[in-house]
């Protein structure tokens, strides 16, 4: 049955696609907002406290997939970003034939992340991961504008040199344990002691992950990439692909296979801060809004690496709700820059401002996003920054834990300066005419800002249900 | 079994590296967009030669082949979508040049 | 084992003369070159099912689709082609012996791995693990070869009605 969350996307574009039926073409935005809605809804039906480990099914396919609860926060997150990346995409790409291929290639996207998160063989890994990526290559180019093909042929270079790091990595376990899945490889790895080989494999594992996820120092390609594509694909960039390519990897291997490692884990703290502090300080003085937005994701994966690093079950579970929760908050600062894009032409923050009289739905929900994104309670950042925080206390990194509260005043910092130069203060007279954004980027911006708000504000059922599942069910082994 | 197990795997490793160090300095140094597919294609040689030695030496030759082929699928793939983009730039601007490129700043 | 390290030798004798020689269609040929040293390399070690897929795929797919993109792009003129090459020796002529060192370097080094290799099984059958054992790779190459062909489709085929 697990095998339906890569197949049913696949036959689905095949059935769309098929000559004879081009009459059922104008279905296919439909289907993908019947599919994505079964995948949330899915998703939060198999959450649950008591649910073991590995829910492995083998049917007719013989596929090696099986389900626990860090796929499921990755399933629940890319659906919501998948949803509203389609919410928007239905209302900024004008000619139907453009929509059919956009609608296409994100339901590749989904097979995809799906496979890439239920996967538990580190090729397969790798298989789903090149989907994702080469989907991605072709998704930011997709209006074929100079800037956007510069950044996308930066992009392509160094996520292919990842991509053979990575591989590398593969060859290097092949030669320790035979074989290529994680049961076999943890035994036979356990079963040595530890050597350079291993360390050395290990190394180039991280390093690809970090190219993927746009870490300091690898982070060259993130901002051109996030502020030169396409509106709809900036959304779907920032919300989940360089989360679940880079970070999501990095936690399913460096805790299910190579077991937590003393050396690991305080790089992991070090790169993890110096990536919190290099992404504030250049979203300081960026003057275009999408390229700062970037810059913030760089510092925002710099906690989540925190809390990988902290080397316990609690910064761990930490970890997965901050990716959740970044996903929903960075949509929502993307999708509200997609809409002050679509109305004004430009992403100037010095041109803009005093935007909230005249689109006062993107500046209430802009509130609310930054007030998550900088940590302040009660909403749903501060609580995964506390996760993260009291983890690195409790295991023993004290200065970290400092630093990052510190840090996280520096979120406050550019944060604040972004909605004060937007949305408040003066209105500029060439806007003072222009009417609210769309149906689609306020529908989209609602029900973000809906799910920060229940988030937020319902903690303790959130931290029952889904979060000390994650930490106790054996995850971390 | 071990000592000419490494016997064979020590000459092949010292190669790759020399592979990989080609692959990376022809990626960095040049300034033609052809030329440094050129190089990535280099570097995934390099790779796939690690892989097959790797599975030799381990006695999982099924394994590593598996691997390859699906390996190849996916870099003419990624080759072809690469491909794409630099005729993309082209019809653009005219030239291969990274130098030309219209600068994305600002 | 010497006329391994004698096919190797001819391997990294090949990607450099792909790196550094002037002219783009004689780097393609050269890649199709490596491409053939390492079949070659792969018969040898026992894997042929790759070394014929590499053969096919690699030595006649990939310089094709080069050699086709580099006749789409119009080459330079006489003069730029000279200025051209004493910028490029200019960068490039030291490659080789930072090369011949590295390997020099390395081959002196003796590092002492105790590692354990893997217990010896039978000889399987690429054919069968693959369709048996892993079907996922199988599965993920299906979807990978069909977003190949959507992305000829999304970005090739806009290009060519513009320039028209």
């Amino acid at each position: 049955m697990l095998a339906l969350f890569i197949t049913v996307p696949f036959f689905s574009i095949l059935f769309f696609n098929l000559p004879f039926l081009s009459y059922f073409r104008r279905a296919i935005t439909a289907w993908a907002y019947v599919l994505f809605c079964a995948q949330i809804a899915l998703a939060l039906r198999l959450f649950s406290p008591d649910f073991l480990n590995i829910f492995t099914a083998r049917v007719f396919f013989n596929f090696n997939i099986a389900l626990d609860n860090l796929s499921l926060i990755i399933l629940l997150s890319s659906a919501i970003v998948l949803f509203v990346t389609l919410v928007i995409a239905t209302y900024m790409i004008d000619s139907e034939r453009k929509r059919f291929n956009f609608v296409n290639l994100l339901l590749f996207t989904q097979a995809g992340l799906n496979g890439l998160c239920l996967a538990r063989d580190m090729f397969s890994l790798y298989i789903f991961l090149e989907i994702v990526a080469i989907t991605s290559y072709i998704l930011i180019v997709f209006d074929k504008d100079i800037k956007a093909l510069s950044a996308a042929f930066k992009y392509v270079i160094l996520s292919t040199v990842a991509s053979v790091l990575l591989v590398a990595s593969i060859a290097l376990i092949l030669l320790l344990s035979g074989d290529t899945q994680f049961s076999v490889i943890h035994n036979a790895i356990s079963a040595q002691t530890p050597n350079l080989m291993i360390m050395f494999s290990v190394a180039l594992f991280v390093c690809a992950t970090f190219i993927k996820a746009g870490v300091v120092p690898f982070h060259g390609w993130l901002p051109e990439v996030y502020s030169h594509s396409p509106a709809a694909v900036s959304v779907l960039f920032a919300g989940i692909i360089s989360k679940a390519l880079g970070i999501y990897t990095l936690m399913r291997i460096v805790n299910d296979v190579f077991g937590p490692n003393i050396h690991v884990n305080s790089a992991l703290l070090f790169i993890g801060m110096v990536s919190i502090v290099i992404g504030a300080l250049a979203a300081l003085v960026q003057k275009d809004f999408k390229k700062m937005l970037g810059f913030s994701s760089i510092s925002q994966i710099g906690y989540i690496i925190l809390g990988i690093g902290s080397g316990s079950a609690l910064g761990f579970a930490g970890a997965a709700f901050h990716i959740f929760n970044h996903a929903i908050f960075k949509s929502l600062l993307f999708v509200n820059s997609a809409a002050i894009e679509s109305r004004t032409r430009t992403t100037h923050m010095h041109e803009l401002g005093g935007l909230s009289k005249v689109m006062p739905i993107t500046g209430l929900t802009s509130v609310f996003a930054f007030v998550s994104a900088a940590g302040l309670p009660p909403l749903a950042g501060f609580w995964s920054k506390l996760l993260i925080v009291m983890a690195l206390i409790l295991s023993g990194h004290p200065v970290y834990a400092i630093l990052a509260i510190v840090l996280s005043a520096l979120t406050l910092a550019y944060l604040l300066s972004m909605q004060r130069l937007v949305f408040f203060g003066k209105l500029n007279e060439r806007f003072s005419k222009i009417k609210e954004a769309e149906f689609g980027f306020s529908l989209a911006a609602i029900i973000l800002a809906a799910i920060i708000i229940v988030t937020g504000l319902l903690y303790p059922f959130v931290l029952g249900k889904f979060i000390l599942p994650l930490a106790s069910s054996g995850v971390f082994k | 079994m071990n000592v000419e197990a490494l016997q064979i795997f020590w000459p092949f490793l010292l190669f790759v590296i020399m592979l990989f160090i080609i692959g990376i300095y022809c990626i960095s140094i040049t300034f033609n967009l052809i030329r440094a597919l050129l190089g990535v294609e280099i570097l995934i040689k390099a790779v796939t030669l690690l892989i097959i030695i790797a599975g030799f030496v381990s006695g999982r030759t099924a394994l590593a082949q598996a691997v390859v082929i699906s390996l190849i699928v996916i870099e003419a793939v990624a080759i072809t979508v690469a491909v794409g983009i630099v005729i993309g730039i082209h019809s653009h601007n005219n030239s291969l040049d990274t130098r030309k490129i219209v600068d994305t700043d600002k | 084992m010497n006329l391994n390290i004698a096919i190797l030798i001819i391997l990294i004798m090949a990607a450099l003369w792909t790196t550094m020689t002037r002219s783009l269609l004689r780097s393609a040929i050269g890649l199709a070159a490596m491409s053939l040293v390492l079949s070659i390399i792969m018969f040898r070690l026992n894997s042929n099912l790759a070394a014929v897929f590499e053969l096919s795929v690699c030595a006649g797919l990939i310089p094709v689709l080069f050699v086709s993109t580099i006749s789409l792009t119009h080459p330079l003129t006489k003069q730029e082609v000279m200025q051209h090459m004493k910028d490029r020796i200019r960068r490039f002529w030291y490659l080789p012996f930072i090369i011949v060192a590295v390997g020099i370097a390395l081959s002196l080094v003796t590092v002492k791995l105790s590692i354990k290799l893997p217990p010896h099984e039978i000889e399987k059958n690429v054919r069968t693990l693959l369709w048996n054992e892993r079907p996922l790779y199988l599965a993920g190459q299906i979807i990978v070869l069909l977003i190949g062909a959507f992305s000829v489709v999304i970005l090739f085929k806009e290009s060519g009605k513009d320039e028209r």
